[in-house]
C-alpha cells in the first residue's frame, strides 16, 4: 500500500516538473512554421560518423570506377590525380606516414561517412546533387579503394560504411572545449 | 568654437612631444600657389539617383588574394583581398568587404522570398523560417570583424592588403541565434550545431553550442542594407570572433546535434596537435598599422599620423601600442571612439619622422588580458627556429613590421 503511494507521487511529482519544463521551454514569440518530418528527411543532407542519416542504397568499387570515369574525370584526371580539381589519392605511398601523404579527403577523414557527405552535397561542380545515393555509395568505395583504404571487393551501403576503420584511427586532437571569455591557449604564447 | 576645443588640446598635448617638428610645415610660402581653378561641374545624372557611385578619381580596390585568380578557370570565386591600405574609421564598405571562399564558390541568386531557414535536430519543435519571419522578430545591430584563417602575412607580402586584407569590419543587423533555438526549445544532451549554406558546396560547419547561445547572430542587414551576395545575402550566420569559414553564408539549416559532425569543413580544420586544434576556432589578438604600411610613400620629414586596426576574437581591443623605432620603446596609441567586442578598432599614434630608416610595429591586448605576439615569441613558444620562411601554427596574429627606407618608401618588415 505505502509502497504504491509512494510510487503515485513519483508519478506525479515527474508529471509535474514536465509541465515545469515544458512551461520553460514554450515558443515566446510564436514566429515559424512546423515542418513536417518528410521535409525535415529531404533538407537534412548531413551524414555524422554513427551515419545514422545515410540513405538506402549500395556500391561497389568498380562500379565507382565507371561512375568516376563517367561524371568525374573530366575535372580530376583520369586516376584522380591529373586534374585541374584537387587530387583525390595521394601522391605518397604507405610507407609515408600518413599526415605527410597530404589533405586527401578519403585518406585522411576520420569518418568514411564524411567523405559521402561532400560527394553526395557537393559533386559534380554545378551538378551538384544529380548522383543517385548508389552512385554516391560506388564513388566512395573507389575514392576508399584507391587510396588503400578498403580492399576491391568491399560492398558499401549504409551499415558498412560507417563501420570502415579509417587509417587516421583516433589520432588525431580532441577539439578544445570552448568559452566565451576565455584565451583561445592557456600560455599563448606569454 | 566649442567643437574645435578637443582639437586644439591635442594639438598643444602632441606639441611637446613632437618637439620642433612645426617647422618643417611652416616652410609653405616657398611654394605658394593660386587656389585650383574651378573643377568641372557635372550636371544631374539619372542613373545616380537610385545608388550614387564614389568619386571617378578614388580607385580603392579588391584582389584576388594569395596568387590564386578570382574567378578562376571553373568560374568560381576565389579569396579577395580588402584594401586595407586605403581604409579609415572601422567600417569596411560593403563593396570592398573582403571575400573568403570554402573551395571556390558561385553565388547563388537567391530571391528572398523563397528562401527558408530550417532548424531541426535535437530541440522539441523543429522550425521553418521565412525572411519575412525572421525579420519580424527581435533584433541586434553590431560591428564584427570576419577574418580568414589563411589572412597571413608573409615575406612575399608588399602591402598590408596582400598581408592582411583577408579581414574586414561591418555593421551586421539581424536576430540572435539564441532566440531561434529558444523558440525551438534545445534538448538536453545538445553541445553542437552544424550550420549548412545554400551554395554549390552546401558548406556546412560544426559550433559549440555555447557560441550559439552566447553571441551568434542570423544577418540580414550589412552596413545599413540588405546583405550583399558576396557575403551570404539573404541570410548569414555571424559567429564573433571565430575563423571567417564559420560565418556560414546563403544560411539555410541549422542542426542541433550531440557531437562534433565532421563535416569537410570540419575535416579542413583537423590537426594532431591538441595545442594547434585549440588555436583554430577563436581568432587571437592581432593589430596591424595601415598608414604608413607597404608601397606607400612618405612626402619627407615631419608630422603623420600613423593609423591602424586591432581586433581579436577575445573580445574588445583594451590597448594598442606603437614603436617608432623597431621595437625598442613602445607608445600607448589612442583608439578611436569606444572599442566593441569582436570588431575592427581603429587607432592612431603621433609620429614625427626624422627621415631616418626605422621600423614600425604595433602590437595590441584585448579585453581577456591576451596579447599579440611576436614571431619570435610563437617560434620560441612552440621551440621552432625563426627563419623567414618560418610558418606560425593556427592562424596567424604575429606583429607586423613597416620598415620606413630614409627615402620615406615603406617596405614589409618580413620580407
Amino acid at each position: 500500500m505505502g509502497a504504491s503511494t509512494m510510487g503515485m507521487l513519483r508519478v506525479l511529482l515527474m508529471v509535474l516538473l514536465m509541465g515545469v519544463c515544458a512551461l520553460a521551454q514554450s515558443p515566446t514569440y510564436g514566429v515559424g512554421r512546423t515542418p513536417t518530418p518528410e521535409e525535415i528527411r529531404a533538407w537534412d543532407i548531413s551524414i555524422g560518423p554513427t551515419g545514422e542519416e545515410l540513405p538506402p542504397g549500395r556500391g561497389t568499387t568498380k562500379e565507382g570506377a565507371q561512375i568516376y570515369r563517367a561524371k568525374c574525370a573530366g575535372c580530376h584526371g583520369a586516376t584522380g590525380i591529373e586534374g585541374k580539381a584537387p587530387i583525390l589519392k595521394s601522391k605518397a605511398g604507405p610507407e609515408v606516414e600518413l599526415w605527410a601523404r597530404g589533405r586527401i579527403l578519403p585518406l585522411r577523414a576520420p569518418f568514411a561517412t564524411g567523405v559521402w557527405d561532400y560527394v553526395n552535397r557537393a559533386m559534380p561542380l554545378n551538378r551538384e546533387g544529380t548522383l543517385t545515393a548508389d552512385e554516391v555509395y560506388a564513388l566512395t568505395a573507389w575514392m576508399l579503394y584507391i587510396n588503400g583504404v578498403i580492399p576491391e571487393d568491399q560492398v558499401l551501403d549504409a551499415e558498412s560504411l560507417p563501420k570502415v576503420k579509417m587509417p587516421i584511427g583516433d589520432k588525431y586532437a580532441a577539439l578544445p572545449d570552448w568559452k566565451p571569455k576565455t584565451p583561445r591557449l592557456k600560455g599563448y604564447p606569454y | 568654437m566649442g567643437a574645435k576645443r578637443p582639437a586644439r588640446r591635442e594639438f598643444l598635448k602632441s606639441g611637446a612631444a613632437l618637439a620642433g617638428g612645426f617647422t618643417l610645415g611652416a616652410a609653405a610660402p616657398a611654394n605658394a600657389q593660386a587656389p585650383p581653378p574651378s573643377p568641372p561641374m557635372i550636371k544631374g545624372d539619372k542613373d545616380q539617383i537610385p545608388y550614387g557611385d564614389r568619386s571617378k578619381f578614388v580607385k580603392s580596390v579588391r584582389i584576388a588574394h594569395g596568387g590564386r585568380p578570382s574567378p578562376d578557370e571553373f568560374g568560381l570565386y576565389f579569396h579577395i583581398a580588402a584594401p586595407l591600405q586605403d581604409s579609415v574609421g572601422v567600417i569596411t564598405p560593403s563593396s570592398l568587404h573582403f571575400v573568403g571562399t570554402t573551395r571556390g564558390a558561385y553565388i547563388p541568386q537567391i530571391d528572398p522570398r523563397e528562401h527558408r531557414l530550417l532548424i531541426h535536430g535535437m530541440v522539441d519543435r523543429p522550425l521553418t523560417f521565412t525572411m519575412e519571419d525572421l525579420k519580424r522578430l527581435p533584433s541586434v545591430t553590431r560591428l564584427h570583424f570576419i577574418e580568414c584563417a589563411g589572412n597571413r602575412s608573409s615575406r612575399n607580402a608588399k602591402t598590408v592588403q596582400e598581408s592582411h586584407g583577408m579581414t574586414s569590419c561591418a555593421e551586421w543587423t539581424g536576430v540572435p541565434l539564441s532566440v531561434l533555438l529558444k523558440e525551438c526549445g534545445l534538448k538536453g544532451g545538445a553541445s553542437w550545431f552544424v550550420a549548412e549554406g545554400s551554395e554549390e558546396v552546401k558548406g556546412a560547419s560544426s559550433m559549440p553550442i555555447a557560441k550559439a547561445m552566447d553571441d551568434c547572430l542570423l544577418a540580414y542587414g550589412m552596413n545599413g542594407e540588405d546583405l550583399r551576395p558576396q557575403q551570404g545575402f539573404p541570410l548569414r550566420l555571424m559567429v564573433p570572433g571565430f575563423e571567417g569559414i564559420f560565418h556560414t553564408k546563403y544560411l539555410r539549416r541549422i542542426k542541433v546535434v550531440d557531437r562534433y559532425y565532421m563535416n569537410y569543413n570540419d575535416y579542413g580544420h583537423l590537426d594532431r596537435e591538441p595545442k594547434i586544434a585549440a588555436l583554430e576556432y577563436q581568432i587571437g589578438p592581432k593589430s596591424v598599422i595601415t598608414f604608413p604600411s607597404g608601397g606607400h610613400q612618405l612626402s619627407g620629414r615631419g608630422f603623420y599620423e600613423i593609423r591602424g586596426l586591432a581586433w581579436s576574437g577575445g573580445g574588445a581591443i583594451r590597448k594598442v601600442e606603437v614603436s617608432t623605432d623597431g621595437g625598442k620603446r613602445w607608445n600607448i596609441a589612442e583608439i578611436k571612439g569606444t572599442a566593441q567586442r569582436m570588431a575592427h578598432t581603429r587607432f592612431t599614434h603621433q609620429w614625427n619622422w626624422d627621415g631616418q630608416e626605422t621600423e614600425l610595429l604595433s602590437r595590441c591586448t584585448d579585453e581577456i588580458g591576451q596579447v599579440q605576439p611576436s614571431r619570435a615569441q610563437v617560434a620560441k613558444h612552440w621551440n621552432a627556429e625563426l627563419t623567414p620562411q618560418y610558418s606560425v601554427p593556427g592562424l596567424d596574429n604575429t606583429i607586423q613590421p613597416w620598415r620606413i627606407a630614409s627615402d620615406g618608401s615603406v617596405h614589409n618588415g618580413n620580407a
